[in-house]
């Protein structure tokens, strides 16, 4: 039997070495899991290969360069019938991606502003929040949102839509809210607010490095570039406009409208993982020890100075990679939209799936991507984690 | 002393303290304000709700009655309870899913309690659950019901409670390789816990519909619950090793060195010292699990079992029960309340129960 010990007397072992030390004792066994491993999956992809043999379907990624024929109900990509199965799986994801970004920014702004609620010390307030936490964290998404979707169809006919403020309009057809239209987008335009974007990141990256970067200066610099933006853009051809909707004939135009699919997920989403967020919020803020509000108070600060200045720092190295986890189970559960028919990348794999026989390479590539997306959020996380630890440090 | 003057003594008369309440509901004005914006919120939206849960309901009557009146139809839930507990499942033999389910519960019930933590626990649960199996298909008793006509709480809570006791064995094994110093074996059970996490169970379930029936030899011909159990098994296998590793990490170093000390192997020092620490641990974290593990069984509804939330759903189909879609889900959704409320309060009390006092 080899040992792996390391050489004695040796500063820097070498690369061999280092990777026996690695792989550590029982290098044989270990080996024999390893083909016993890629034995299984061998014979269950052989097992896969000859199944779809045998029913005619020539195993393969070359189905992506076919057409698919059938439609999507909505995408944001332009995709008819016809196009490739490329372009239908990416049409999905895109899909994917716009409902789990909208979703996280929602969920993030209802679930703090809960949080916040719950802390308030209006016991009225404390005790509903509660029991909101309460119901949406102890039913399934998948529950909220068959409720959602049998809501959003059950709405009236855009000729008796429900409207707020004449600007949100709720029927059978969709949910309509006003949308910004920018008209005459030239390249000068985007020039121009690229350079004032580039600038303010400059601004605030160079203060940070200096570790001069404060809430106050931040804000301030985000002001002035936002009325660098309103200074510059009536020198472009550009025309910014609202786009209120509007009830006409049969059907409400204008605006921004969205399917009752896409309103309902939306809505199950931020709903469901805003009691998630309300939750690690509060968790995060009263993970700070009471000690500390007491020590600030006694050095006189304001309590919004406080929140600002010590409670915070402390509290969001607790909440950020709880919340962070939160984006990634939200952007996993988007997923469920294949129950209630909003075309996402599940649901568009499962159409590739059955319409092509070749399930296995479609499931290998939603797999794929949630990997990817996953992994590389984990890996961000973690920078940003040894990031803050490092701060907080008791060297500093 | 007599009884009035004990009553007239300070502190006896103010038996309830309203100071704390008056400060939280009006102590400043923000907070006066918070509270009268509360209410106006509560004064909008409670009387509409008991509208339309009690005053305007329909106890009793068709569905016809339901659509004359504008409040909730309980009548359609006393029509359809059966169905939204057992689904499909043959009236006659209704007695079969019923005594499962009662097996169940009650087993899940005597689970909760610390005092009846043995060995023989883990032997009633294998028996429980086979006889439940036994129970559903009929193989004792004659007159078998195929899978696919199982249905409701029974099924939701077998099948959680089957993945989530197989996936504990398979969990721990996983967390210890993660610990490991064989590399080799450290990497394969970092790979397989990142692909599950990494994956929505939709997709898992995606899996078990499409693929193992193609992977298996054979296995077109087992059981579509018998799939997703097994691929259930593994994706939340995963789940549960983070948990056990996360109690493993608990563990001082010098338990292990000790252990060692003492002459005792690998699997010894794990099974006497290591484990039985970090298990007792991570118990808390493991009934948050397996509430979210409940909730999560919704999803069978994907791949078209019918579990309780599918149940809920179909019956709203019925022809002559057209349509009640907040009726059937407010059902489902107190069932599935009432379980995983009642488990996150009997995790927190586990938790205080639990805590080993520190000298």
């Amino acid at each position: 039997m080899a040992t792996t010990e390391i050489a004695p007397g040796r500063d820097r072992p070498g690369l061999l070495s280092r990777l026996a030390g690695w792989w550590g004792p029982r290098p044989f066994i270990q080996l024999a899991a390893f083909v016993a491993v890629v034995a299984l999956f061998w014979l269950l992809g052989a097992n896969v290969a000859d199944t779809m043999r045998r029913i005619g379907v020539t195993p393969g990624f070359g189905f992506l360069e076919r057409s698919a024929n059938f439609e999507i109900g909505e995408s944001v990509i332009a995709f008819k019938a016809g196009d490739l199965y490329i372009w239908a799986i990416l049409a999905g994801l895109v899909n994917t991606v716009k409902v789990a970004v909208l979703g996280c920014v929602l969920a993030t702004i209802l679930g703090v502003a809960l949080g916040v609620a719950g802390l308030s010390g209006n016991l009225l307030l404390a005790t509903l929040v509660r029991w909101y936490v309460e119901l949406i964290r102890n039913t399934p998404l998948l529950l909220q949102l068959f409720f959602w979707i049998a809501l959003a169809k059950s709405f009236p006919p855009p000729r008796q839509a429900l409207s707020a403020f004449d600007a949100l309009f709720l029927s059978n057809r969709g949910v309509f809210v006003p949308g910004i239209i920018v008209d005459g987008f030239s390249s000068r335009t985007v020039l121009l607010l690229v350079a004032i974007a580039l600038s303010h990141g400059l601004y605030l990256y160079t203060a940070y490095r200096r570790r001069r970067l404060r809430f106050g200066n931040g804000l301030a610099a985000t002001l002035v570039l936002l009325a660098a933006v309103g200074a510059a853009f009536p020198t472009t051809d550009a025309t910014l406009s609202l786009d209120m909707p509007v009830l006409g004939g049969f059907n409400i135009r204008g605006g921004y409208s969205l399917t009752p699919e896409f309103a309902a997920l939306l809505a199950g989403l931020t709903v469901k993982f805003s009691a998630a967020i309300a939750e690690i919020v509060r968790a995060g803020i009263q993970s700070v020890s009471r000690g500390q509000w007491e020590a600030a108070r006694a050095l006189g600060l304001h309590p919004g100075q406080i929140m600002r200045l010590v409670v915070l720092p402390q509290a969001l190295r607790v909440i950020t990679p709880l919340i962070t986890s939160s984006y990634l189970d939200l952007t996993k559960d988007s997923s469920l939209a294949v129950a209630i028919g909003y075309p996402d990348l599940v649901s568009i794999i499962n159409t590739t799936a059955n319409t092509t026989g070749q399930s296995f390479e479609a499931l290998a590539i939603l797999i794929g991507i949630y990997l990817v997306l996953n992994l590389s959020v984990s890996a961000l996380m973690n920078v940003y984690n040894r990031r803050v630890a490092l701060r907080g440090d008791v060297s500093r | 002393m007599s009884l009035v003057d004990i009553a007239s003594l300070p502190l006896m008369r103010r038996s309830f303290d309203w100071k704390p309440l008056w400060n939280g509901l009006f102590g400043t004005r923000l907070n006066t304000a918070l509270t009268v914006l509360t209410l106006a919120f509560l004064v909008w939206l409670v009387p509409p709700l008991v509208r339309w849960l009690v005053l305007d309901a329909t106890w009793t009557g068709t569905a016809q009655d339901c659509a004359a009146a504008s409040g909730a139809c309980w009548a359609f839930v006393v029509a359809k309870l059966r169905f939204i507990l057992f689904a499909f499942y043959p009236q006659e033999l209704q007695w079969r899913p019923t005594a499962a389910l009662l097996l169940l519960l009650g087993l899940l019930v005597v689970t909760a309690q610390p005092r009846f933590w043995r060995r023989e626990l883990l032997i009633a649960w294998l028996l429980v659950v086979g006889l439940c199996w036994a129970l559903l298909t009929g193989t004792l008793t004659g007159s078998p019901v195929p899978s696919n006509q199982w249905g409701g709480l029974p099924v939701t809570l077998l099948v959680w409670s089957v993945c989530f006791g197989l996936s504990i064995p398979l969990a721990v094994l996983l967390a210890l390789a993660r610990r490991s110093k064989m590399g080799g074996l450290r990497t394969l059970a970092v790979l397989f816990i990142e692909l599950m996490r990494g994956t929505p169970m939709v997709a898992i379930l995606y899996v078990a519909m499409l693929i193992l029936p193609m992977a298996i030899p054979g296995g077109q011909f087992v059981d579509k619950t018998v799939r997703a159990i097994i691929m259930i098994t593994l994706f939340w296998s995963a789940y549960v090793a983070e948990v056990v590793r996360g109690g493993l990490q608990t563990i001082p170093h010098g338990q292990e060195e000790a252990a060692k000390a003492l002459g005792l192997g690998y699997w010894r020092t794990m099974q006497l010292i290591v484990l039985p620490q970090a298990l007792r641990q991570v118990i808390p974290g493991m009934v948050n699990l397996a509430i979210g593990f409940l909730l999560a069984t919704s999803l069978l509804a994907v791949i078209g079992i019918f579990d309780l939330l599918n149940a809920a759903r179909a019956s709203t189909t019925d022809p002559k029960w057209l349509g009640f879609y907040d009726e059937a889900y407010l059902v489902a959704g107190i069932i599935y309340f009432l379980f995983c409320f009642g488990g996150s309060r009997y995790s927190r009390w586990l938790e205080t129960r639990l805590k080993v006092p520190h000298h």
